[in-house]
């Protein structure tokens, strides 16, 4: 079965430690809640799974299904099934949503494609892709559009499900998807995850909302606090939090608690 | 064609007079290297030419010697003009076997489908290009509206009198030194004229006559829409011209009469050793619409700043242009738009991408002359530098004599964004096509201008010139 291991993983932005040694394995077919107030690190290790060159890894290890993928750029990463949704999708002006991901899509069954080797067949791309669209209720017009160029928060959130339904992947990042999505949105969210997580992905929802888990209901729930995973629960911890915030958990950490008021006092006395 | 009976023996210098002029059979003829009056005349006695066009050119040549090379845009001082063949029939560009071309431009010719006989020509390799099929019936139905589509030396020969109402009369050869020397040494280009009110629906393209010279080094091309009738030329293709030669000079001269529209689609992309200075210009009438559309990529240094004169009230001239200097290369291109007439407006949309320590810069002019009130220019600038070696600039020339008059210039220089690459390379293409994606979007607006099979041969260009050269 296919798994994302992530041991005691280390990363810093611009030579400042944010992630200071997370461990956690997703196995496909799970489904894990991250949640964590503001600041406390959930982006920078969606960012760091995906291979962004901006987080560095300083220590510690991912690994897929026990292969060291540390190493690895971004778009290897993607070819071997990591998929972040992210929470601030990016403009790209003049490129087709359906050009766009035709290339991806190719690259992500085709593992092995070299650069200029054809793409999949127009019409069995063009097809998959309206199925997909029709189960998100998207107006196929949007295939045609310029990648979230003038999309709506929503419409762009839409887009990343979309990519994820497409590229099929072992292991999506959910990184605040349903933030700004109306409620029937949410259900056509997860009900896109939904579909796909079944025996065959291994999901980790990042989000403040409980509207998400309730259709994906998580196995686990981790809390991050300054860059650390200090505690996993399963669905009733991700409840507690909503009901009654962090600060529970902070008298539970007092160290991390101290860590993240440090960290505050830092970049004010820096301001 | 030919109606001679060809000669066996080796043609040399002066053997002109056996008559060579008209015919397509695989004579060869070179003139020898250099450039100078008894050259000039040779080629002119070699098309057997009327009085009035040797004169032409050798005041012409005069003209070329007598003017300093600029000093601005690129560096031209290593082109030495005396080492150069100026003139060739087609036959002659034979010689080459398909073994010699490199294997750089054998890649890129399959990677942009192109069909094999057309490759063959595109190298040098074949000098004709056996088109006469599409040619021969589209010729006809043409030929039944009136319009004339010919190459510019039989035009000179057969429409004599059009030719030489409008010839070198929108373009002097006294306009700059390399319009000078294209017109001394002129041979091949195409000639169109289109009757009043007549619309051509299809673009005519210089692929169905590709049998003549018209890819020549020094062509020569006049087009005339007259009143009401509509056209759109497209020049050029994506593949590499591949040619020894190393200056290509061409002059463009097209006039727009009242409510004609007439758009000339360019894509030339030359090989890297290559001088590319081209003159072209466009008078443009009453309501009329003239567009550029001018895609530059490859030579070593381009010079090219398509021009339109808005003659009388209510002209419009449009310029869309995109330039792509590559290692090595030099893109010095633009627009020139001139408001000669009040009423008028132009607009001007360029974009450059500079790779690989290439080099582009947008020149253009916006002149609004005295009594020329209510004129209204736009310029927009794009420029997408891809990495610190690579170089982009803009010299906009602003020349206004009116009061009345709306301007706006907009410049804008961009890297690629770090975000965006990323952004694609996660969904799992590699940073060059990830790079390509993003240049191709650049750009999409001008592409989308295209005709489709041009549009789609360009994409693939770009991501071909993106490849294994990043990270
Ligand atoms: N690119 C960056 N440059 C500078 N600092 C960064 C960068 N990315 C993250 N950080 C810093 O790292 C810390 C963690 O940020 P991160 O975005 O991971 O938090 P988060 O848990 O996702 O918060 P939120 O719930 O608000 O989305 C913050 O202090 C943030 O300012
Ligand atoms: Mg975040």
């Amino acid at each position: 079965m296919a798994t994302l291991g992530i041991i005691d993983l280390q990363v810093s932005v611009e030579s400042k430690p944010i992630l200071k040694g997370v461990n956690l394995e997703i196995k496909a077919g799970e489904v894990h809640a991250l949640m964590g107030p503001n600041g406390s690190g959930k982006s920078t290790l969606a960012y760091a799974l995906a291979g962004h060159p901006k987080y560095e890894i300083t220590g510690g290890s991912i690994e897929i299904d026990g292969t060291d993928v540390t190493g690895l750029d971004a778009n290897e990463r993607a070819r071997l099934g990591m998929f972040l949704a992210f929470q601030y999708p990016v403009t790209i002006p003049g490129v087709r949503v359906a050009d766009f991901l035709r290339h991806a899509v190719t690259n992500r069954r085709d593992p092995e494609r070299k650069e200029g080797e054809n793409l999949m067949p127009m019409r069995e791309f063009r097809t998959e892709l309206k199925e997909r669209m029709t189960e998100l209720g998207m107006d196929t017009e949007f295939a045609r559009r310029y990648l979230n160029d003038g999309f709506s928060g929503g419409e762009k959130k839409r887009m990343e499900i979309l990519q994820m339904a497409m590229l099929k992947p072992k292991f999506a990042i959910l990184d605040e998807t349903d933030s700004g999505l109306d409620s029937d949105a949410v259900k056509v969210v997860s009900e896109g995850v939904n579909r796909l997580s079944g025996p065959e992905m291994g999901v980790l929802i990042i989000t403040h909302h409980e509207r998400l888990l309730e259709f994906n209901k998580p196995q686990f729930t981790h809390v991050m606090l300054a860059g650390r995973i200090v505690e996993t629960g399963d669905a009733s911890l991700a409840a507690e939090l909503h009901a009654n915030g962090y600060a529970t958990v902070r008298e539970r950490h007092p160290e991390e608690a101290a860590e993240e008021l440090t960290e505050q006092e830092k970049s004010l006395a820096s301001v | 064609m030919s109606t001679e009976t060809p000669s066996k023996a080796e043609p040399t210098i002066g053997d002109y007079q056996y008559g060579f002029h008209d015919s397509t059979d695989n004579y060869t003829f070179k003139s020898r290297k250099g450039l100078d009056h008894e050259i000039v005349r040779q080629i002119s006695a070699m098309k057997n030419e009327p009085q009035w066009m040797l004169d032409f050119r050798l005041k012409s040549l005069d003209i070329f010697f007598a003017r300093p090379m600029p000093q601005w845009g690129g560096d031209l001082d290593q082109i030495d003009f005396q080492n150069i063949y100026y003139y060739m029939k087609a036959s002659d560009r034979q010689e080459k076997s398909w073994d010699d071309v490199p294997e750089e431009i054998r890649k890129t010719y399959d990677r942009l489908g192109i069909p094999e006989a057309e490759k063959q020509y595109l190298a040098g390799v074949k000098a004709q290009y056996e088109s006469e099929v599409v040619y021969g019936s589209l010729q006809e139905d043409l030929a039944r509206q009136g319009v004339l589509f010919t190459d510019t030396d039989s035009a000179l020969r057969d429409h004599p009198d059009l030719f030489r109402e409008y010839f070198g009369t929108i373009i002097p050869s006294a306009d700059n030194k390399f319009a000078a020397l294209n017109s001394a040494v002129w041979s091949g280009g195409s000639f169109i004229y289109v009757p009043p009110g007549v619309h051509i629906e299809f673009p005519l393209q210089a692929y169905f006559r590709i049998n003549s010279e018209n890819m020549g080094q020094f062509e020569r091309t006049l087009i005339i829409v007259d009143e009401g009738a509509s056209a759109h030329y497209v020049e050029g293709c994506t593949a590499p011209s591949w040619s020894a030669e190393s200056l290509h000079s061409a002059v463009v001269e097209i006039v727009v009469k009242r409510k004609g529209r007439f758009r000339y689609t360019t894509i030339q992309n030359w090989a890297n050793n290559v001088y590319n200075l081209v003159t072209k210009r466009a008078m443009a009438y009453g309501d009329s619409l003239m567009e550029w559309v001018d895609g530059n990529l490859g030579s070593k240094i381009t010079m090219k700043y398509p021009a339109i004169y808005l003659m009388e009230p209510g002209a419009r001239g449009e310029t869309l242009s995109i330039a792509f200097a590559n290692k090595g290369q030099h893109q010095d291109a633009g627009a020139k738009m001139v408001h000669c007439a009040p009423n008028t407006s132009s607009r001007v949309i360029s974009k450059s991408i500079s790779k690989g320590g290439g080099r582009s810069s947008y020149r253009g002019l916006a002149k609004v002359v005295k009594g020329a009130t209510n004129c209204k220019t736009s310029v927009v600038c794009d420029a997408l530098i891809l990495d610190s070696a690579s170089r982009s600039d803009t010299y906009p020339y602003i020349e206004v004599e009116e009061d009345d008059v709306t301007i706006e210039h907009e410049a804008s220089v961009s890297k690629i964004a770090e975000e965006q690459l990323f952004y694609l390379m996660s969904r799992g293409l590699t940073e060059a096509e990830a790079s390509a994606m993003i240049v191709t979007g650049f750009i999409e607006p001008l592409v989308k201008e295209l005709p489709m099979e041009y549009a789609v041969e360009m994409n693939k260009l770009i991501e071909l010139q993106m490849e294994g050269s990043v990270g």
